[in-house]
Parts: structure tokens; sequence; C-alpha cells
């Protein structure tokens, strides 16, 4: 997509989102109560400020070593009995993954929540293949029903409201009364579901944290679906990115920790998953064969950068997105990315090039809220605003981010020299002021965009530094 | 909190080129409240624009030059004072990254070192004591995001207006939430950054106060400007007005 | 595909030049609890996320089970290990006490549809978040706390730890990792209508702790 299309589509699904009022109270009702449940976990600012040095402290130093890590991790995988495949990109972890359900003769799979497999479009893949790969986290299972995308990394189906997931389930469930109960439904949700994993050939997972150490894999969930995935079926693959793993398992408690409370504002989530073998001699379940596939997909490319490798540290815990004033208008959707909000807009400029999707670094205010709240301390703003100078820079280099100064346009780089030459100059700066402040009648009465919101501000009669004079300030 | 040894005898002033072009009475009176407590303000008469714009917009070249021309008008180490939480805050936490490298990066770095928001410098450094005049009134606040995100300062302006006897601070819903401007993002993204505004409007609004007052003339235009426009009645006021108003004796 | 192994270690490898390394602050070393204060806080914990919690003397737990699991309609009972041996002597006969001494792969459906409840045995529990952790055995396999609908827990007062942190270093955990390790701090939960917040989603609807002595 050129650079000039990119905007275009993403200025049209910002419209339409912005059109949808409905979306918009849903979201602005599910920000409101994650951003006060979150909160509510932290009452002590400076005991959080300790916690969250610590985190990305860890999550820093596991990044910094994280070629001795992986190579750790996979020893004591495969010591566990975990078989490691690695994959440079979606298309071969996809392929890997096909390879190992197709070796087991799998035909239908049950998925927990994961947005690395988003990241593949697993689903579509294996669904082209004959493979039907089911959702099993409840709100993963609506969109799959829905045949929609997330429009959140934590909290997928939030732009949903019960009466549309009643209908949805009615459709494609008719044996199940119609109801909008939300227990009701939910108990619809677990009868539809338990007889999949009851009989599902192999599960499918992400991974939240892994543990060189030990050699362990941890899932974070609440549902228990995660657990039915991992544990029911003869088969667990769990598929992740490169920089999840941590050095010690002593640095899990303090990054679960801040994970579950910066997510959803639960001091913990009802299950905390820490897988570290297949089914050993004498056990009665667990699946007999676990494999992990580690996909770079640009990661290690990010990591080559001192300041966008900060990217890294992220634990998707969606803190961002919720405290995120722009996400609140437009929603995930609008992005037309996996990860949407603030670090959507960090993470896939990088992943997929500027040139592809460089634009949404254009949808943040720099407010900075999301740099406040982060529980890795990742400098967001700093990130879009690099990226920004990224996206229409003229220097480019081969190592650089991908699609860099696709975004630069004439028009651009023209008013901003033309600002330059009169803002850089004292002489040339006080003549403006003179022509502006004594034609400020002539001040255009509509100025794009912002006019369609606003009133114009016309300049002073006189600037301050007429009036500072007069009113016996030094000027030195 | 402030010690003597902290206060200075004079300063900068740093007016921004929004206040210096569109709200110049924001910035005497900003620099009256200085210059009433005992300090000599100082107004360097070259002074243009901190280079935020260009800088927020990936244009760093351009930003690192009308930088430079700043920088130099600002030379001696007294502090700076700006009436405006963004435009100190491009001073003081991103000139050293504009200037890194650059063989005016120690001169940068200084002067992001004593470069103040006004309501930060009257409270920090002055110590500043009010005795409300005027009539009752209620009013409610807009912290800058610059302010409270990135200088970490919101509660200043708070502590100053708590000195006003008569005035009454209402709260708002979302009270931390950005009002939509952001510089050249309300040109970029028109519709988010309108759809925002509105938000704000009607949350100010709700409060049933008659004056909305901030620290920055940047949140202060976008939220007056889009008031204006609906027709509604509550007045957008820079701190600096407001409190000059509501303290002089001449008044 | 062993060469995207190599093409992405060696990536990683050539730039080894990044600079940031930063210590890693140590915990702070927040006030231990007694013994009292971790029985309040591990229950107070659980109760907010919607399990029961009840306090009983060593012996007393299958009491317990006999008076109350009857009334929650619990006929069949899932158990193993030392709570199975101990069940076995004393189990009211309306209960029928179910083993799990087969592989999963030869009693699924019955599992799925047939068990009303379980009781597991634990690790011990962890106060600040109100965890109760979880360790399977042979005896007492992973899908014993998943299934049923009703898990109940036993956990001794004396195996309660502050903190999870706490619990790994002190019990050395990075040592010993069992095939599967479980921290399970309530009962199945989802907020994926609309954030309200609905149990029982695909595992137990409750969770009942015993915390015993």
């Amino acid at each position: 997509m050129s650079a000039t299309n990119q905007s275009k589509a993403f200025q049209s699904r910002i419209g339409e989102a912005l059109g949808n009022q409905q979306a918009h109270t849903n979201f602005r009702s599910a920000m409101n109560m994650l951003m006060e449940n979150r909160l509510k976990q932290f009452p002590d600012q400076e005991e959080l400020l300790h916690k969250r040095q610590r985190a990305d402290a860890i999550r820093a130093h596991a990044l910094r070593n994280l070629p001795t890590l992986l190579e750790k991790l996979e020893q004591k995988l495969v010591e566990n009995g975990i078989q490691v495949h690695w994959a440079e990109n979606g298309e071969e972890a996809n392929a890997l993954i096909h390879q190992l359900l197709s070796q087991a003769g799998a035909r239908s799979v049950v998925k927990g929540k994961s947005m690395v497999s988003e990241e593949i479009d697993l689903n579509h893949y294996m669904e082209e293949r004959g493979i039907k790969v089911l959702e099993s986290d409840l709100g993963e299972f609506i969109l799959q029903l829905a045949g929609e995308t997330p429009s959140h990394i934590v909290m997928p189906a939030i732009h949903k409201s019960k009466q549309d997931i009643a209908e949805l389930i009615h459709k494609h469930y008719p044996e199940h009364p119609y109801s909008e109960d939300v227990d009701t439904l939910t108990q619809q949700a677990r009868q539809i579901l338990r007889d999949k994993f009851c009989h599902a050939d192999a599960g499918i997972s992400g991974v939240n944290f892994m543990v060189a150490e030990t050699g362990t894999l941890c899932l974070v969930e609440n549902e228990g679906n995660g657990r039915m995935s991992t544990t029911v079926p003869p088969i667990h693959i769990a598929v992740t990115g490169i920089e999840k793993v941590v050095e010690s398992l002593s640095d899990v408690p303090p990054l679960l920790e801040l994970l579950t409370k910066s997510a959803t504002g639960q001091p913990i989530t009802a299950y905390f998953n820490m897988i570290t073998r297949p089914r050993q001699r004498g056990e009665m379940d667990g699946p007999q064969e676990v494999h992990l596939v580690l996909l770079d997909n640009g990661r290690s490319h990010i990591r080559r950068d001192e300041e966008l490798l900060d990217t890294l540290r992220c634990i998707r815990c969606g803190s961002c997105i919720n405290h995120c004033p722009v996400y609140v208008q437009v929603g995930g959707h609008a992005y037309g990315t996996v990860y949407p909000g603030p670090i959507g807009s960090v993470l896939e400029p990088m992943r997929q090039g500027l040139d592809k999707i460089g634009a949404l670094t254009s949808a943040c205010s720099l407010c900075g809220a999301c740099g406040q709240v982060c529980p890795v301390q990742i400098p967001l703003p700093k990130l879009i605003n690099r990226l920004r100078a990224e996206a229409v820079t003229q220097q480019v280099e081969t190592q650089g981010v991908k699609g860099q100064g696709s975004l630069r346009k004439l028009l651009e780089v023209w008013t901003w020299k033309g600002w330059r030459l009169i803002f850089g100059s004292g002489l040339r700066y006080r003549l403006f002021k003179l022509l502006a402040t004594r034609l400020r009648r002539l001040t255009p009465p509509k100025m794009g965009g912002w006019s369609r919101y606003r009133t114009i501000a016309k300049p002073a009669s006189r600037s301050l530094d007429e009036m500072a004079a007069k009113a016996g300030f030094d000027h030195e | 909190m402030a010690m003597s040894s902290d206060r200075p005898s004079e300063v900068y002033f740093l007016a921004t080129c929004l206040t210096d072009l569109l709200y110049p009475r924001v910035g005497l009176a900003g620099m009256e409240l200085i210059r009433r407590a005992g300090v000599r303000v100082i107004y360097p008469k070259r002074q243009s624009c901190c280079g935020q714009p260009a800088y927020n917009s990936g244009y760093r070249d351009e930003a690192l030059k009308v930088a430079r021309h700043q920088l130099s008008c600002f030379p001696r180490n007294i502090p700076v004072v700006v009436p405006s939480g963004s435009c100190a805050g491009m001073v003081s936490h991103h000139w050293p990254e504009l200037f890194a490298g650059k063989p005016d990066e120690a001169e940068a770095v200084n002067m992001a070192g004593r470069t103040f928001e006004l309501t930060q410098f009257l409270v920090d450094h002055l110590d500043l004591q009010l005795e409300d005049l005027g009539e009752p009134t209620e009013i409610v606040v807009h912290t800058s995001c610059s302010s409270r995100n990135e200088l970490g300062i919101e509660e200043r302006i708070e502590s100053l207006l708590a000195q006003l006897s008569n005035v009454t601070v209402r709260e708002q819903a979302r009270k931390a939430e950005c009002c939509g401007f952001g510089g050249t993002f309300s040109i970029k993204q028109p519709d988010i950054s309108g759809a925002m505004v509105q938000d704000k409007c009607d949350a100010l609004e709700q409060t049933g106060a008659t004056r909305v007052v901030s620290q920055d003339c940047g949140c202060l235009m976008n939220i007056g400007g889009a008031l204006e426009k609906q027709g509604r009645t509550l007045q957008p006021q820079h701190i600096a007005e407001f409190l000059l108003e509501r303290t002089n004796v001449s008044n | 595909m062993s060469n995207a192994r190599e093409a992405v270690l060696g990536r990683l490898r050539t730039n080894g030049s990044i600079q940031m390394g930063r210590s890693i602050p140590p915990q702070v070393d927040y006030s231990s609890l007694g013994l009292n204060e971790k029985r309040e806080l591990f229950t107070q914990r659980l109760q907010a996320a919607h399990a029961e919690v009840h306090h009983l003397q060593d012996g007393d737990w299958v009491n317990w089970i006999n008076r109350e699991l009857p009334q929650r309609g619990v006929s069949c009972l899932l158990a193993g290990g030392v709570p199975a041996e101990e069940l076995e002597q004393r189990v009211v006969s309306t209960i029928k006490l179910q083993r799990y001494q087969q592989p999963i792969e030869s009693w699924k459906e019955e599992l799925f549809s047939q068990v009303d409840a379980s009781v597991t045995s634990t690790e011990g529990g962890i106060a600040s978040t109100g965890t109760v952790v979880v360790w399977p055995t042979p005896q007492e396999p992973r899908l014993v706390s998943l299934v049923p609908s009703i898990h109940v827990a036993l956990v001794d007062s004396e195996r309660l730890h502050d903190t999870f942190e706490q619990m790994v270093n002190d019990d050395r955990w990075a040592e010993r990792m069992p095939t599967n390790a479980l921290l399970i701090s309530g009962p199945s939960k989802t907020a994926d209508i609309q954030q309200v917040i609905a149990y029982g989603v695909h595992g137990p609807k409750q969770l009942i702790v015993l915390l015993l002595g």
C-alpha cells in the first residue's frame, strides 16, 4: 500500500469508528471501569514506581541477554521433553504448526487466547488446509462466530453488546434458547465448548512468560480454557514471540503482579498455569507431546535499535490502550492492526513497515498517559515521536526502520522549512509578528479540520514583546 | 518545598509563540505575578519558539534550528519561566534529546535544567502567597497533559488556587484525560481531536463551573475555541490572568 | 527449520552492543505477616474473588464434605492421593468416591459428564493474592482441579506464604519444578460479555477452600 493509500484507508476507518456512537459508549464505559479497577490496585504511588522500575529492569535484562537466554531456554525445554521450533515469520510458524498437526492427524483443534496466533493469522492458515481451529476464550469464541478480529488485546469482544452476543450464539447454536442474560450466555458457551475440549485432537496456546532457568511456559488466564487447551488434548503446541523469555523463575512473580493489576485491576487472575514438561510416565493426564514455536517476525530487527528495542519489554497488559484518549474514541478496529492503541502504533509500524502502516503514529496527541501507566516503563510517547521522525526522514539507512522516509511529503517539508525560516531568526519572526498583528483582520475564517470543531483564534493587536516593553519589563 | 535559597533575584520569561502572538495578556499577567513578588523579569526580545511543533511532527532538523535560536536568547545562568507546561516540557525534557551529540548540547542541557513552568516556579521557587480579593466563583481546572504526565507538577496549580478563599474548584469526570489538542495532532487528525474536545467540553460544563482555568494556552485555545463554536457559556482563562485578576489591589 | 534458529540467533548475537544494562532493583522488604494475618488476608482475598473459605480443624474436613456436598447436589466426588485415602474411610454413602487411576483417554467422557465435584490437596497458599497452589501428581492429576463444577482445595495453614515471590524463593521452586504448577485464585470466570463478571465459564463454578489447622 502506498503512503497516501494507507493514510486514506486509516482515515476512512477512523471516520467509520467516530460515526458509531454506540461503540464509543461501549468503549468509554469499559475503559472507565478498567482504569478505575487498575487504580484501586495501586494505592501507593511510590511503591508502584518501584515495582515498575523492577519489572522494567527484569525485562531489559532479559532482552540484553536474549540470545543466551533463548539458547538456555531451548536446552532446558529439550531436557524437559518439550520440543522447540524456530520460525522467522508467520508463514514459517504456520507451516510448522500445520506440519505438527498433520503428523498427529489432528482435524479439530482448540486454542487458548493468543495474540501471536492473531499476528500470524493462524486460524485462516489452518482452515484453508482443512483443520478447524476453535477459539475457546469466550471473547475470542464470540468473535470467531461473528467473523471479526479482536478490538482489544485483553478484552477482545469489548465492542460487542450482550444483545449482539445473544444473537450470535442463538444463530450458530439454535439448540440454545435466545437469552440476553450474561450468566445464561456464559453457561451456553460452557456447554458448547466443553464438548470441544473433550474431543479436540490438539490444543494451541500462547505464552505469557518463558523461564530459561527451568524451561517453564507460563500462561495467565481467568476462564480455564487455557488450562483445558493445554491439558486435555494429546498434543499441546505453544506459539510465542522470542522476546517473552525471562532469565529466572524469581523474575516471574513481579511481572505477573504488574500484568494482572495493570490489565484488568485484578490482584491475580483465576489461573496461573506453569508448564514444565509433557505428561511423564505414571501421570494420568496432560499432553504426551508439548511443542514450543518461537517466532521472530521482525523482533530481532527491532532489537537492533537502542531506542526502539524498549518496545520488546511489553508484557501485553493493554494498560496503555485502556488509558489512551484516542483509543477510547475510535476503538480497536480503526487501527486495522492486530495490536491497537499506543503499543500497536509503535509495534505495528516497526513490524510491518512505516510504508504500510506508519500513519498510525499520527493518531496520538502525545498526551503521555500510556507512558505513565506502562508496567515496564516503555516510553511510548517518545517512541511514537521517534517513528514520526523516521517516517519523514531524508536519510534512509539499510538497517533502519522498514519504510523509512515513506511518509515524507513535499508540501509538509516546505511548510516546516518555511516555519524554520521564520521562527529560527529573531528578525524574521518579529517581522512576521508585525504583519500578523497588524493584518489580524485577514486571518482566514476557516482552517481545515480545526475550524470544523472550533472558532479560530486571531492574533492579538499587539504582540507580547511590544506590550512587555510598554509595561516596563527589561529586554536585556 | 521551596527554600529561600531557591529564590532568584532575576528570571527570564519564555513567553511561547502562542502567548506572544495570540494571548499576550497571559504573558503580561505571568510576568507581573513574578515582578510583584520582587523578582526582576527579563523578556528577551528575539525569542520565538521552542521547536516543539516540528519536533512532534518528526521534523527534527527544523526543530533543532529553531530551538538553537531560542537557546541563544537565554544565555545567562538564571531561571527561565514558561507560562506553559507543554513548552516548558519541550525545553526541560526534549531539548537534551534534540541536542544530543551536537556541539551546543551542554548549553541546551544547562537551559533544560533551569527551565520551569510558571505555576511550578511560583510555588517551588517563590512560595507565592495569595490573598483573594475577588467575588465568590466556581471554576474547573484543566491540567495540561505535559504538566501532569511529563513534568509531574499537576498539583501546583491546585495549591495556588487553594489559597484563594472565594474560589471553589469543581472536579470534572476523567480529569486526567487529554483535551485533544496535541499541537499538530489537531490538524492531522481533526476528527479524533474534535471528538476528544467535545467530550472534554461536556465534562467541564457538567461541573456547573463558570470558568475553566489551565496553565497551557494550547489547551485553552482548543477548549475555548470549541466552547465558543458550540455557543457554550463556560469561559476559558489562563491561570496567570486568573490569579492576577483576583489578587491585584488595583483591580 | 534449524536454519531459522541459526538466522534468528545470529541476528541477535550480532547486535551485542546494546547498552541497556540496568541492575534489577531488589524487592522492597515488606513487613512479613503473622500466621493469623495471613489466614485473614488469604480468606478475605479469596472471598473477594468469589471463592468460599472455611476454617476447620485438621480432622474435620471430611465431616464438612459429608455435611455440605450432598446439600449441593454432589453425588460423585473425584479425589486421589491422601485426601482419597481419608475419604475412603469416612465419606458418606450418598457420595460415590471416584478415583483417577487410569489415563484420561480411557474415561474422558465420563470425567466431563459424570463427576460433580473434586477434592485436592495443595502445596499451600498465598495470602497477598488469595491463591491456592496446586502441584498435580500421578495420584492427583491436573484435570482434577479443572473439570468438575466444584473444586474443594485443602490448604494447611502452616503452608501459607505472604507472596508468590516468597513462596517461589523460600520453597526453592526453581530446583524442583513439577510437570505442571498451578496458582488458583478463584472459580473460573470471564468478563467478556459487556464486562459483567460471570463464573464457571470453563472450569469450576465454585472454588471452596478448606483452611486447616
